[in-house]
């Protein structure tokens, strides 16, 4: 039962162009909310405007009211003042009603994404989940979601505010005098591409930092996971050797790659420095004297001149700030829209959805009942890397039979259960529910009749009875409490302080193992399906749970068509029916003693399995 | 992240603080220079400005232009010994070249002070790091049982990264923000002082309305965390139970209540952005209020021509300089409080006392002659484990442990590394006590493998050679053909190249077994302890593996736990254990003849033949 699996950990992805196929999908979940965006963006404009208004007051106090003298001066000052202090608080609005409307543009496309990502997720077959890692649809919804609304909402105003400010300075720039404009304007094409260079190299920089920072973090995991082998293996001090190589490394990266961030701003500060350096001279000697600049300059326009072109260097930083951010976000947002956009291997119809609703809405008045006849007819069944685990497999099960099935890992065992299931489908051939295609009806139909019950049983967190009623949740507490009769988890409950109100825990980690299987059975009889799955996964369990659930099975079991993936002795001999599959196929069939009788691949199984379970039950009994 | 109580309310470890700060003082305090001098240079640059428009182009100004300036006579005297006013404005350009220079010093000082705080803070980051690591390697075996990983790495990587982070961004900003303020001050109360006081009158309520923002934000912030929490618990759990959500159909169920979650999340991070867009309004308002209230003022002064208009345009444009940074001072706050939890969450772990040698630390040569006499050991919070257990092993000899869950095994063994050290009586290695021979040394004599092995995340050859990296491979290659996995790695893609562990290839439980035995084999040890390192291989091959164990070894003293009768029997000596209490010693033969645990499971192959013929029985009628 070796099997060797490969967990292909990827190293993140990033892909060096922005791909704007990806972040269009994205700025529709923003257009989808265009109101708040474009007030947004229009307050946004007004501050903008108003930012580049305060340099003309202050050259307007220059040239009109001290110029004007002691006297007439001093009148206009007080309209001035009042003017003033207007713009501020039309000001201090804009930005607080821009901030709080960005906030809400954030809020709302997160939600909606988030949304859009979970319902998906309610949507997508197993062989999704098979090659996707919970992990990774974690950082998908909560740091990827969360990360993309934030750029998004503000890099689309942002975008609009930078570009306004640097038109609106370029218009005042030119309106001033276009000559010098133009000649100061030099110094801007390099800007550009220093910005990009740089925000480029910052951010392969910092890549190496996080992959650094990754292998860090990996050898302290090692550290706490492996610590008893490290000891028994006196490695301490070559571990903490290659640390120090390591944390080394880390030091060295970040120090380069902070370098590289101390270069940028002072290179694009020196450089504009030369336009205001250009700025002051040429429009220096016009005031002096006539220049090729014009006839004359007055100071006021000269100083006003200057702050325009000082305003301009904020705007361009940050324009090449949002590209490098949505290149740094392109994994991210790759990611997100692949999951959205994700396609689910088994769907319904349209003629099945219409019929009989889709998962979220669905059409119960129109629903044939179950009986449970269940049929494999010519089924073969491949998996998406091509690896063959069924071919032209037939099986006929009757209405309430127990079908054990056994047999190596990897045989095909718990295929044939997830077809049944219809958690896959197969590749070719069909399932025949009571006689039909079950293609022909819609995935709820056939699944919330199930009695679906893994060895290694999850709960979620609640209370016990609604981990019971989790199947029906308008089930009364007398039938929440007939249910964990049925199957002998009252004892267990009755003896715990809160009773049906204890809190499981996340995934049940406040109970034991065979105190959740209990549940999970007493779930799937308040559930009362038509057909029952029972899928062991390993054989460990320890001999309380296995007398704990032993009578709970056959409660299950009655009057139930069943299959059973088994290890445990006592569930296989009880079946109708045992099927040893071994490469996909039926090898071996028939009852407990037949099977004995053929001294084939279940004898061995059998003998085997018979001295290890007494072994570990006499060494659990204490 | 969960902080608890005590974490919040510990107190900040001074010395812990100056033990991190080793080799990082020279560059912060470099840094905090080039800080000093960015500072100055900032508020030298609007003066050339200003110097050029009102003082060297002065004459030039249009009629009713009241501006002007007036210079330190020392700046008089030097511009006077090369010309003059007028040799400037003749040679205007040397303006704009000081300009250029001067934001270049400007700029070269940013530069510094990036660089040098950043080297400080990462070499901050890099004691903090190894100081954590090789303290958690140093610590008691007892230590990780009650531990979670996840918290102890996010203790060692976002902890430390969030205090790296106060270094490098705040700490700085702290001290630019005051340098910038004492200069500001110094420059402006030297110009004039009635315009400064008018310059500053509304720090009081900026830095007031700071405070107020950073004890709701903290608030509002840790209601969104929770609700944040919440959420991804929900969809953690929504994934990791897909197949019950699906098996029962209850996907709308689970949309509504993520749908209820995700409301909460949205409506408490929008009430937080809500306080943010509050803040950043009144800031920006008192913010620009000073910088009119500056202009005005400034006006009124010069108009009764108390101030030249050079010194208005210093004026407005420092006091911009001096609102901005004082508006930093929220964000300032919020992270220093995360900072100074982060390094509770650092001393909290650092205070726990690592292993230490209680005895005389010997170092003597170790044959493998054994003895327990009257050993109890318990751990600290419950009762005994094991009592009163006594028995000899000499060298060479094999001895087999059986017992039921709970009886004590694993920390018998476990014992002999010391690993945990016993309560009563004494373990003796050839005569000494292991209390008094030195733990890495005692280690290095034991070989144990576990039962659930752990493997290093690198190749297979690499992991065999752990404890003898100068190893060649053909001793690598024997070992594994001893643990019977050589075969099984040649077929390997890789071979012995192939990576395991987490970034690897996952083994199965018995061929890391195999190779944890492999490694042992490397270690060359006296003393060989195999605890239940078997059971996930199948019964023929830990009979080959025990063979060719037993050939290579002759020498080496060895205990192995197992339940297998066909392991059991073949020792020299077998232990029973119940109950933490040695219950029965002997041969096989011996315990064969005794009743107890070791007849009863020996006796389960004849209960498997009787059921056989019953149901073959049952089968024929």
């Amino acid at each position: 039962m070796e099997e060797l699996k490969t967990t292909a950990l990827k190293e993140e992805e990033f892909t060096k162009r922005i791909d704007m196929n990806v972040w269009k999908k994205l700025f529709a979940y923003a257009w989808k909310h265009k109101r708040v965006l474009i007030s947004s963006c229009a307050i946004m404009a007004i501050v903008g405007l108003i930012d580049l208004i305060y340099p003309q007051l202050t050259r307007y106090a220059i040239d009109n009211i001290i110029a004007d003298g002691s006297e007439a001066g001093l009148a206009k000052l007080p309209m001035f003042a009042v003017f003033y202090f207007l713009m501020i608080i039309i000001q201090g609005f804009g930005v607080w009603f821009f901030v709080s409307h960005n906030g809400k543009l954030e809020m709302l496309i997160s939600y909606d994404i988030r949304q859009d990502a979970f319902k998906k997720l309610q949507q997508l077959s197993f062989s999704y989940y098979d090659k996707t890692a919970v992990g990774n649809i974690m950082s998908r919804m909560v740091s990827d979601i969360p990360r993309l609304s934030e750029m998004i909402s503000w890099a689309v105003t942002d975008l609009l505010w930078s570009s306004v400010f640097i038109i609106g300075c370029l218009i005042m720039l030119l309106v001033t005098n276009w000559k010098l404009a133009l000649v100061v304007l030099v110094v801007f094409p390099p800007i550009a591409v220093i910005c990009v260079y740089f925000q480029r190299k910052i951010l392969k920089e910092h890549r190496v930092v996080r992959k650094q920072n990754s292998i860090i973090t990996g050898a302290f995991n090692e550290a706490i996971t492996g610590a008893v082998t490290t000891k028994t293996l006196v490695r301490e001090e070559r571990n903490n050797m290659e640390f120090e190589a390591e944390a080394g490394r880390m030091k060295k990266a970040s120090i380069r790659a902070a370098m590289f961030s101390a270069m940028f701003t002072p290179i694009v500060m020196t450089l504009g420095s030369i336009g205001t350096a250009i700025a002051l001279y040429a429009g220096g000697r016009t005031v002096i004297a006539p220049t090729i600049f014009g006839a004359s300059m007055t100071i006021g326009v000269l100083s006003t001149f200057i702050s325009y072109t000082n305003s301009l260097f904020d705007p361009i930083q940050q324009l090449a700030g949002i590209l490098a951010e949505m290149q740094s976000a392109q994994a991210s947002a790759e990611r997100v829209i692949s999951l959205i956009e994700a396609k689910s291997d088994i769907t319904d119809t349209d003629e099945v959805i219409e019929k009989y609703g889709d998962c979220f809405e669905p059409k119960r008045e129109n629903w044939e009942s179950i009986t449970g006849e269940v049929e494999f007819r010519n089924v073969s069944f491949s998996y998406k890397d091509g690896e063959k685990v069924l071919t032209d497999f037939n099986l006929h099960v009757r209405c309430g039979e127990t079908i054990a099935l056994v047999g190596e890992t990897g045989a095909g065992k718990s295929t044939i259960v997830n077809l049944v299931c219809r958690f896959y489908e197969p590749t070719e051939g069909e399932v025949l529910i009571d006689g039909v295609d079950y293609r022909e009806r819609s995935q709820l139909w056939l699944q919330s009749r199930l009695g679906y019950v893994l060895q290694s049983p999850h709960l979620f967190s609640g209370s016990i009875a609604d981990n019971i009623r989790y199947a029906r949740p308008e089930a009364s507490d007398d039938e929440v409490r007939e249910a964990a009769r049925l199957v002998h988890a009252d004892t267990f409950i009755d003896k715990l302080e809160k009773g049906y109100a204890t809190e499981v825990g996340e995934g049940g980690v406040r109970l034991s193992t065979g105190q959740k299987q209990l549940i999970s059975f007493a779930r799937v009889i308040l559930a009362d399906p038509r057909i029952f799955v029972l899928d062991e996964a390993t054989s460990s369990i320890d001999t309380e749970t296995e007398m704990l659930i032993q009578d709970a099975i056959k409660t299950v079991l009655e009057n139930r068509t069943s299959f059973i993936v088994a290890h445990r002795l006592s569930t296989i001999r009880s079946a109708d029916r045992i099927l040893v599959i071994r490469g996909g196929k039926i090898t071996e069939a028939g009852t407990h003693s037949e099977l004995l009788a053929l001294k084939g691949y279940y004898y061995n199984l059998y003998t085997t399995q018979f001295t290890e379970s007494n072994t570990h039950r006499l060494l659990d009994n204490k | 992240m969960k902080k608890t109580e005590k974490t919040k309310n510990r107190k900040i470890n001074k010395k812990l603080i100056g033990e991190f700060m080793m080799g990082a003082k020279k560059h912060l305090v470099l840094g905090v220079i080039a800080i000093i001098i960015a500072a100055i240079s900032v508020y030298i640059i609007p003066l050339i400005t200003s110097f050029t428009v009102d003082y060297v182009l002065i004459e030039y100004a249009e009629i009713g232009y009241t501006g002007g300036m007036t210079v330190a006579p020392w700046l008089e005297r030097i511009i006077d010994s090369f010309g003059g006013r007028a040799f400037l404005t003749e040679h205007l350009y040397i303006m704009g070249i000081l300009l250029v220079l001067m934001t270049g010093v400007n700029a070269f000082a940013a530069y510094m002070r990036r660089t040098q705080i950043s080297r400080g803070a990462e070499k901050m980051c890099y004691n903090m790091r190894m100081r954590m690591y090789s303290h958690l390697v140093d610590m008691p075996y007892d230590y990780f049982k009650h531990v979670s990983s996840g918290d102890i790495v996010q203790r060692c990587s976002s902890d430390i990264g969030t205090i790296g982070r106060f270094v490098s961004n705040q700490l700085l900003e702290i001290v630019r923000t005051a340098c910038m303020i004492i200069i500001a001050a110094v420059f402006m109360f030297s110009m004039n002082v009635k315009l400064s006081l008018y310059s500053v009158i509304i720090m009081p309520p900026l830095v007031i309305i700071s405070f107020v923002y950073f004890r709701y934000a903290k608030k509002y912030f840790t209601a969104a965390d929770e609700a944040e929490g919440v959420l991804s618990d929900d969809i953690q759990e929504n994934v990791s139970g897909m197949r019950v959500v699906r098996a029962f159909g209850q996907q709308k169920r689970e949309l509504d209540s993520f749908t209820e979650k995700n409301r909460d999340f949205s409506k408490k991070t929008y009430k937080l952005t809500q306080l943010m867009a509050l803040f950043w309004g009144i800031t920006d308002s008192i913010g620009y209020t000073q910088i009119a209230i500056t202009l005005c003022a400034s006006i009124v002064l010069v108009i009764k021509k108390e101030i030249t208009v050079g010194e208005l345009m210093v004026f407005t444009s420092y006091s911009s300089l001096l609102v901005w940074p004082a508006r930093q001072l929220g964000r300032i706050l919020a992270d220093l409080g995360k900072a100074s939890v982060s390094l509770g969450r650092l001393d909290e772990v650092l205070s726990v006392p690592a292993e230490s040698e209680p005895g005389l630390a010997l170092t003597p040569e170790i044959k493998g002659n054994i003895e327990f006499r009257h050993v109890s050991f318990g751990y600290e919070d419950g009762q005994d484990v094991l009592r009163d257990i006594s028995f000899t092993a000499h060298k060479g000899e094999t001895v087999a442990i059986l017992g039921s869950t709970g009886s004590g095994k694993s920390s018998l063994v476990q014992l002999l590394q010391r690993l945990y050290t016993c309560r009563e009586g004494e373990i003796l290695i050839d005569g000494v006590n292991v209390n008094d021979i030195e733990r890495h040394h005692l280690r290095r004599n034991v070989g144990i493998v576990l039962q659930e092995p752990f493997l290093y995340s690198r190749t297979i050859m690499e992991n065999i050679k752990i404890t003898n990296p100068g190893a060649s491979d053909d001793e690598a290659y024997g070992a594994a053909a001893v643990a019977a996995i050589h075969e099984a790695i040649k077929e390997f893609e890789n071979g012995y190249e192939t990576v395991v562990g987490e970034r690897g290839v996952t083994l199965s439980g018995g061929q890391k077994q195999r190779v944890a035995i492999a490694r042992m084999l490397m270690q060359k040890a006296p003393i060989i302890v195999l605890d239940d390192s078997m059971s996930a291989v199948d019964t023929e091959t830990d009979a080959a593996i025990r063979d060719a164990l037993a050939a290579r070894g002759q020498d080496c003293t060895t205990f192995i736990i197992s339940h297998r009768i066909t392991t059991l029997c073949r020792a020299d000596k077998i232990l029973v254990l119940e109950n933490g209490m040695l219950v029965q010693e002997g041969t096989h033969e011996q315990l064969l003849a005794e009743d107890g645990l070791y007849k009863r499971i020996a006796d389960i192959q004849n209960l498997l033949e009787a059921e056989l013929e019953t149901t073959s029985e049952g089968g024929n009628n």
